[in-house]
């Protein structure tokens, strides 16, 4: 094609008239697409003012000249924005810091991005010879945010003997990732989801002392590695100052985690395949309990009902048959129809669900304070304009009643299938 | 069985007591139908040990076995004699102490020396026979998990277990503590430790990372956060079930 740039006067003429019949379609035939920004004919970037910008609360229009907001708004910012971080790649590692996540759910923790923030700073305190961080990590799992988590290098596990609770075989796996690579640093959480179970293991089997408990990491010269740190002891009640060793099970918030970078999270293997093992432990299985036996601080699923429910006998048996544990809002509690211990918020409880579906509940402040710790918020609700549907990850306008009694209908006729083929 | 107590700390008066998860443990051992039941202790006794370890005793035994050992010594190699001379069935130990080093390691180190298999955190073991004994294992939020483990074992007691009962003063005081020598490891690595009284942790800050100064305001200002979710409206009942239903199978929660 030729250089020659043509113009079409008529075009840029309705280009120019808002009020032309064809001037949307001529926008975006001369911008292609959303069409805030074009080059004209001569060269020059070519704006046009109106196509950008939101409406304001007073229904004044407003232009948002940050960069923020240019086109697509917010969401593709935030993207760009992941996209612009430095990614940091080491190529030949002077040492390796290995880290054990929990991965509860198939997702790395809190507490797991805490514990990498950790792992970054023990590698990359000198930076003439940085380290690397390799993360081992069991089963399946969901977890999309490797790198950005801080992860150099990845060692991913699967197979059916390290599912469930698989101490022995899993610890066979860190002993043959230890004589692999012979990690400088092993950094372990130090939590009921495994993590203090298998770093203690880990330990025990290499003969090493751990640090348990550690909440802090200082620079020391005097130390063997360079570190000294604090830790727990005694329950909790001392703080024990000792140099760093080679095993540390850390709690939470040791660290900050990393947010400033993105790493290169490749796949490594283990150069042998690991020898099948006899397992003395058997895993039969999670039990079922009772929902509602289970506090309600600590519920891994809550089903919650606010004002908005009215059928509250199939609510009751919604939750029975999804096998969630019942809360409240507080209107629903104070009408009465909820116990008073069942209630989420800043006056109830504070929950720390994985899932929280809020039925019938329009979010006042108070109730999303309780539920901040949520991982996932479903909100079926019949006002679409709620601060509960703003909060929400998957929110369903509809009624509630309607809604549920899909759901239980799903839930059923996906067990019954169940049991057919079984 | 045997059930290893050790000497607790109560959390506000500091003084000596019967730790609660091992309480919990012998609790826990009482469950068990025609079991037979020893209470080990490694450590030192004075008048404040022996009061705390008396409370094991005044929860229904007639005698408990002391392995004297000064302070700050490791409990380790006594403790693994005195397994191996008589080695029981099962052995219960509480997850942590609640003096000295606490590091919830000595089950642990056990179980690798005798070569036994361990399990952490029980809430109750449903029954022993034949070699084999069933538990259900505490997991986080409220959750169990039930296990098969070959005798003997190690297990660990979880804050999740039966309530110790209280302890009877007049069976604590007509109690025997059997004292018996072993030789004494001293414990090097720790003497090179400094201890002092846990400090209040710093509250995480919430740091904002942001260019420009209208970010750190957004930030500052922000009411609602997320706002990336997705939102079906002119739904039927039964495509937002659908919807609803996809995400809590991904979430795993639904059984």
């Amino acid at each position: 094609m030729s250089e020659i740039l043509r113009r079409d006067p008529r075009k840029e003429w309705i280009a120019r008239n808002r009020l032309h019949p064809q001037h949307l379609e001529v926008l975006a035939e001369l911008g292609g697409g959303a069409a805030s920004e074009w080059v004209g004919p001569n060269g020059l970037v070519r704006r046009n003012p109106h196509v950008v910008g939101f409406m304001g609360p007073n229904g004044l229009k407003r232009i948002d000249r940050s960069g923020v907001q240019q086109g697509a708004g917010g969401g593709g910012a935030a993207k760009a924005a992941t996209q612009s971080k430095p990614l940091v790649e080491i190529e030949s590692p002077a040492f390796l810091v290995a880290v054990v996540p929990d991965m509860a759910g198939g997702r790395l923790t809190g507490h797991d991005r805490d514990l990498l923030g950790l792992a970054r700073q023990l590698a990359d305190a000198d930076p003439a010879a940085p380290g690397a961080v390799l993360a081992v990590i069991f089963g399946e799992h969901k977890e999309d945010g490797f790198a950005e988590a801080g992860i150099d290098r990845l060692l991913h596990l699967d197979g059916p003997d390290v599912e469930g609770f698989a101490p022995e075989a899993r610890l066979g796996a860190l002993v043959a990732a230890e004589e692999a690579w012979t990690p400088r640093h092993w950094l372990i959480p130090d939590s009921k989801l495994g993590g203090a179970d298998l770093g203690r293991r880990l330990a025990a089997r290499l003969g090493e002392r751990p640090a348990t408990g550690v909440w802090q990491i200082e620079a020391s010269a005097e130390a063997d590695l360079g570190w000294s740190c604090t830790a727990r002891g005694a329950a909790g009640t001392l703080d024990i100052q000792r140099s760093l060793p080679r095993f540390a099970l850390a709690l939470a918030e040791c660290a900050e985690p990393v947010s400033d970078t993105r790493h290169a999270a490749s796949e490594l293997t283990l150069p042998q395949a690991l020898p099948a093992q006899l397992s003395r432990i058997e895993d039969l299985g999670q039990v079922a309990v009772d929902p509602a036996g289970v506090a309600l601080s600590e519920a891994e699923f809550i089903l919650s009902a606010g004002n908005g429910v009215r059928d509250w006998d199939g609510f009751h048996h919604a939750a029975e048959v999804l096998g969630a544990t019942e809360g409240a809002s507080r209107v629903a509690v104070d009408d009465g129809f909820m116990a008073r211990n069942r209630q989420v918020g800043a006056t109830g409880t504070w929950v720390t669900a994985r899932v929280y579906v809020a039925v019938g509940i329009s979010g006042a402040i108070q109730h999303l304070q309780g539920i901040q710790s949520c991982d996932k918020v479903v909100a079926i609700n019949m006002d679409p304009g709620c601060d509960m549907i703003k909060r929400a990850d998957l929110a369903v306008i509809g009624d509630s009643a309607k809604v549920l009694e899909a759901l239980v209908a799903l839930v059923e006729q996906a067990r019954e299938e169940k049991r057919n083929a079984a | 069985m045997t059930v290893l107590v050790s000497v607790g700390r109560h959390p506000v008066t500091g003084r000596s007591r019967r730790a609660d998860q091992d309480a919990r443990g012998v609790e826990l051992a009482r469950t068990l139908p025609g079991a037979e039941i020893g209470l080990l202790h490694a450590g030192r006794l004075d008048e404040g040990n022996e009061a705390a370890l008396r409370g094991y005793l005044g929860m229904g035994f007639d005698a408990l076995t002391l392995i004297e050992q000064p302070e700050s010594s490791d409990a380790l190699p006594a403790l693994a004699e005195a397994l191996k001379a008589a080695p029981p069935q099962l052995v219960i130990a509480g997850e942590r102490a609640e003096q000295g080093e606490g590091s919830g390691l000595l089950p642990y180190l056990l179980a690798e020396r005798l070569g036994w298999p361990l399990v952490s955190g029980l809430a109750a073991v449903e029954e022993v026979s034949g070699g084999v004994a069933t538990v259900l294992q505490a997991l986080p939020r409220g959750q169990r998990r039930r296990l098969k483990v070959r005798l003997p074992a190690i297990v660990t007691v979880d804050a999740a277990a039966p309530a110790p009962r209280q302890s009877a003063f007049g069976p604590a005081q007509r109690g025997r503590l059997e004292v018996s020598e072993a030789p004494v490891a001293a414990d090097v690595e720790m003497a090179e430790w400094q201890f002092k009284p846990a400090r209040k942790r710093p509250k995480r800050l919430k740091i904002v990372k942001a260019a420009s100064a209208r970010d750190r305001f957004k930030a500052a200002a922000a009411k609602a956060e997320g706002g990336g979710g997705q939102v079906l409206t002119d739904v039927t009942a039964e495509q937002g079930a659908a919807a609803v239903y996809k995400l809590l199978k991904e979430e795993g929660v639904l059984r």
